[in-house]
This record gives C-alpha cells, sequence and structure tokens, in this order.
C-alpha cells in the first residue's frame, strides 16, 4: 500500500488498471457536431418546458438584449448528441463516449448520471457548429450503493463555436453498476 | 406560483440574502418526460420506454433526463430575473428521480449577492425539484444580474465575463 493509497483508504485491489489511469486528463473524442444549431430544437426545447423568455421567441427582445436570437444556455449538450440513425452508419454512434467506454472496460451493465455542472461563455447562436472533446477526470474505487456494486466517474465535455470560441463545460459523474445478481454482460 | 411571464428584469440591488424565489409547481405527466428527452435528443429508452425503465434500470416508470431537468432550472431562474439574467453557472444532483404522475415543486432562495472583479453583478442560488416534499434534485445556480438600468450582463465577453465561482 502507498502512502497515497493510506491517506484516501483505498486498498491495492482498488487501484486503477494503467490503460485507465493513462486516459485521465487526456483529451478524447473530439468531434463535430452532426448538424448546426437551429431554431426548431430551440423552441421544441423551450416548449418542454413551458419557457415563456422572450429571448427565445420574440426576435427584436433578443436583437436588443443578446444581438440576435440565442439558443437556451443550458441545451449545450443537445447539439452533440447524434442522430438516432444515419445512412450507412453500421453501429450505434454514442453521445459520451468515454461514459460507455468506462461501461464497457469494468463490465458494468447500468449507468446512472448523480452529478452534473455546467458553466456557460459565449452564447450559442442559430447557424453556430459546435465542436466537443472530452476529458476524463476521474475514476473512483468500487463502490456499493442501493443500485449495485460499480464506480464513480468524473468526465469533462468542452464545447467550443466555428470560431473557436469556448461556449460551455459540463462536467458529469456518473455511476456505473451492477444490479445485485446480475451475471449479464454490459449494454 | 411563478407565473412564466419574463417581460421585465430583476436589478442586483433589489435582490436580498435569504429571499424566496416564487415556487414554481407542475403536473409531470408521461409526455412531459418523453418531450424533454427528446428535445434534448436524448433517445434512451429509459425515457420513454416504460417495460425498460422497469425491468432493466429497476426504476417504477420512466423517469426525466438530466438536459431536461437542467432546462427546467434554467426556465425557473429567468423567469425570476427575467431576460436581463444571464446563467453563468450550474451544478446539480440527482437524489432521486421525477416520474410521471408527479407534481414536482421547484422552490429557490437566495444565498448570495455581490460583483465580482469586473464590475459584474451575481446572484447564487440554492434550488430544488421536489415531490410531495421529497427532495429529488439540488441545484447551486449562479446568475448574472444587471447592477444598474443600463447594464445588461449579456454584452460581457471574454475576460469581462467570469462564470465560474471556481475561477472568479
Amino acid at each position: 500500500m502507498t502512502d497515497a493509497d493510506a491517506a484516501t483508504g483505498t486498498q491495492p485491489d482498488d487501484v486503477l488498471p494503467d490503460d485507465v489511469a493513462d486516459l485521465i486528463g487526456q483529451v478524447q473524442y473530439e468531434e463535430q457536431g452532426e448538424f448546426p444549431v437551429e431554431r426548431g430544437y430551440i423552441w421544441t426545447s423551450c416548449s418542454s418546458v413551458e419557457n415563456a423568455n422572450p429571448l427565445f421567441w420574440d426576435d427584436a427582445a433578443a436583437e436588443q438584449i443578446t444581438g440576435g436570437p440565442i439558443a437556451m444556455p443550458t441545451m449545450l449538450s443537445v447539439w452533440f448528441r447524434p442522430h438516432h440513425w444515419a445512412p450507412g452508419r453500421t453501429e450505434e454512434h454514442l453521445p459520451l463516449r468515454v461514459h460507455f467506454d468506462l461501461k464497457a472496460r469494468f463490465d458494468l451493465p447500468e449507468a446512472v448520471m448523480t452529478d452534473n455542472t455546467i458553466t456557460f461563455y459565449e452564447p450559442v447562436r442559430p447557424g453556430d457548429r459546435l465542436r466537443t472533446r472530452q476529458i476524463l477526470r476521474s475514476v473512483s474505487p468500487p463502490k456499493t450503493t442501493k443500485l449495485g456494486t460499480g464506480r464513480f466517474w468524473v468526465i469533462d465535455v468542452e464545447y467550443l463555436n466555428q470560431r473557436d470560441e469556448l461556449v460551455g463545460i459540463e462536467s458529469y459523474t456518473g455511476f456505473g453498476y451492477r444490479r445485485a445478481g446480475d451475471t449479464t454482460g454490459a449494454a | 406560483m411563478a407565473t412564466g411571464s419574463a417581460t421585465t428584469s430583476r436589478r442586483l440591488d433589489q435582490l436580498s440574502v435569504g429571499e424566496q424565489l416564487p415556487a414554481l409547481a407542475y403536473d409531470v405527466t408521461a409526455t412531459t418526460i418523453v418531450l424533454g428527452a427528446l428535445a434534448a435528443r436524448d433517445w434512451r429508452p429509459m425515457h420513454h420506454d416504460h417495460d425498460f425503465a422497469v425491468h432493466r434500470n429497476g426504476t417504477q416508470d420512466i423517469f426525466m433526463n438530466t438536459p431536461n431537468q437542467a432546462a427546467w432550472f434554467e426556465r425557473y431562474v429567468t423567469d425570476w430575473t427575467g431576460p436581463l439574467g444571464r446563467l453563468g453557472h450550474m451544478r446539480f444532483r440527482m437524489k432521486g428521480s421525477v416520474f410521471p404522475g408527479d407534481t414536482m415543486v421547484l422552490t429557490g432562495t437566495v444565498t448570495d449577492v455581490g460583483t465580482d472583479d469586473t464590475g459584474c453583478g451575481w446572484a447564487d442560488l440554492d434550488i430544488a425539484v421536489s415531490v410531495e416534499g421529497d427532495v429529488k434534485t439540488t441545484c447551486q445556480a449562479r446568475v448574472a444580474l444587471p447592477i444598474a438600468d443600463d447594464d445588461n450582463p449579456w454584452r460581457r465577453r471574454g475576460d469581462q465575463w467570469r462564470p465560474d465561482p471556481n475561477r472568479a
């Protein structure tokens, strides 16, 4: 056991595999959104929560306050979620792929998101083409919760527009787990 | 209850620590859950497939997804601030799920009011989504508000916009 293990209470069995430890802090999956930011989704999202903010419905108000129409800031993740199907695609194109990589790596069939932090920078506007990149920040030792046994991990997703301006950073805490008695493989 | 109207905006000097935001109650249906998931382009079955949610995820029903909860928090905050309110940062934690048939209630409290080194006015809020008094999700939000009638946080760019409370 190392001094660090002693300080955190981890056991030698809890040490991360090298291939996972090597990924922490590395930029992965730099991707362009599959379509430009568009107002239909903005209106559908506003409608889903009955958001009457005139920034999204009144072009004159948007021009006066934000210099033109913008998207709801909390829609950041919408712009990089892949189509459910696309021509020629032979396998499911998963969003937040680092999360699914970790589920597969640790053979954990189920997962939930437990914590989400979003920081908003430049407004996102119709016509923007966003890029994302994913960075694994941490992976916990095995933990048991009421859902099952698995690991927590933290993944940052950075979003930039076509002018390389940072528009936001999302940080997700996920818990990948196996329900008690479940012997199936990871989905 | 909040009205959903957002044609005027609050100024920072109109706030005080401890102020309660008007509660917002909403009757959640299966349509609420499915519409919210599809608006967020979240095709995962636990947000639209009852059988999958119950038998694979072990939950009682389909449940509201994370991006849609963020959208509800945004709507709740900007209903209160008006359109000049500009969200800077949100941190939320899911403690339980929101299901069809629930009446979810959003409540909020002002926990801090101040300006940063650039003169930008900020309010910190503690917000919660509850169902029958049981807190399902908590959210700490940081929102910029005008400090004077001629101020507009949306005009801030680059170094004049410091939304991360850990880097302000």
